[in-house]
């Protein structure tokens, strides 16, 4: 199980600009590496990060091989309203987290 | 020559305070060119402003990553004991508490300092009757740095046990030796060039503060053996294996030669 850690404020005042932080644990292994026997180990990276705010989606990420190591993505969006902001991250060989965090917006 | 009042109390206190120091620190190795106390600075101190940044924010730092799955780790039970470790030891925040600042720690039943990975692996055999699991794997490091997340802010305290001072003493051998096809010892670049730069690098004084941490080079996290393997490597020098006496007494020394400075694990290097 991929652990995640989300930052996102808990409270926001309406129209507010707010930063949200998201770390997620992954090899993101690039597929152009090889084992000492000359075997090419198969590419496993996370693809697509997508948050959605009260099911609107606000960001969307591609990701790709050149990306290092457990994906810091932070990004900003206007605080309209009290809800939810899920996250999904989706990947390689089946992988798919979602995450969600809530906000309340006066 | 006449010494004036003056002269004869700092003599007076000097051998006052040399005495004292006798008395109460245990192991008085001297070492020519040694950090003195003030001038100590951990490897944090070196680095960028945003690598600071990144360690400092609990949702930036990758090394919690490792931490949360630690605490996990702490609950799950494992063996045929079927035993978590918070079945013995309870709650981690309150009993794990500076006990990372407290090891490499001398272990009766082995007569040697052991580390904090090899204690984790101790109890695991010993009391959870599980398999010991691989040195860098991710378990033990979760283990480790969710153990070590304890001790954060507390000061390092190693060392004052009389029985670990042959061990010490090795340990302090190893760092003055020079080793290797290069005929490096550790004490010259980081005692002698601290501050100064290897190739791009500053070299840092190499207290380990900050283990196990995260290199942005690794993209994971590492161990301090790692760390001194990586070191040993670049000397040209036969790295030992890991959980070497060899690798423990060095990491005892280090810690001693950091002693009163605070941990910041899991910390984030370049």
């Amino acid at each position: 199980m991929a652990s995640v850690l989300i930052n996102v404020p808990a409270r926001a005042k309406r129209g507010e600009v707010i930063e949200i932080k998201t770390l997620i644990s992954h090899v993101m292994e690039t597929g152009f590496r090889r084992t000492q026997l000359g075997a090419l180990i198969p590419r496993d990276i996370i693809k697509q990060f997508v948050c959605t705010y009260n099911g609107t989606e606000i960001f969307r990420a591609e990701l790709h091989p050149a990306i290092a190591a457990n994906p810091f993505i932070v990004f900003s969006t206007v605080a309209t309203e009290s809800g939810t902001l899920a996250f999904h991250w989706t990947g390689d060989a089946g992988f798919s987290v979602k995450e969600s965090a809530a906000i309340v917006v006066e | 020559m006449e010494l004036t009042l003056i002269d004869k109390l700092i003599r007076f206190v000097v051998h006052v305070s040399v005495a004292a120091a006798w008395a109460t620190a245990l192991p008085v190795l001297a070492f020519v060119g040694e950090i003195p106390p003030a001038e100590r600075r951990s490897g944090y101190d070196f680095m960028s402003r945003e690598t600071r940044a990144m360690q400092d924010d609990d949702t930036a730092n990758p090394g919690l990553l490792w931490v949360l799955e630690g605490e996990a780790l702490w609950k799950r039970k494992v063996g045929s004991a079927g035993r978590a470790c918070a079945d013995c030891h309870g709650e981690a925040r309150e009993r794990m508490k500076g006990v990372a600042a407290r090891y490499p720690a001398f272990d009766p039943a082995r007569v040697r300092p052991i580390n904090l990975e090899q204690r984790i692996n101790l109890c695991r055999t010993d009391q959870q009757a599980a398999a010991p699991l691989a040195y860098e794997s991710r378990e033990l490091l979760a283990l480790t740095a969710y153990v070590t997340r304890q001790s954060r802010g507390l000061p390092i305290e190693v060392g004052t046990d009389p029985r670990t001072r042959p061990f010490l003493d090795a340990g302090g051998a190893a760092f003055q030796r020079r080793q290797g096809q290069l005929n490096l010892a550790c004490y010259q670049c980081h005692n002698d060039h601290w501050g100064r730069r290897l190739a791009g690098n500053v070299i840092p004084q190499g207290h380990p503060t900050g283990y196990p941490l995260y290199r942005l080079e690794w993209q994971g996290l590492g161990s301090l053996q790692r760390r001194l393997r990586n070191c040993l490597v670049g000397m040209r020098a036969e790295p030992y294996e890991y959980g070497a006496p060899e690798l423990v007494d060095l990491e005892l020394f280090l810690m001693w030669r950091a002693r009163g400075m605070t941990i910041d694990a899991p910390g984030v290097r370049p």
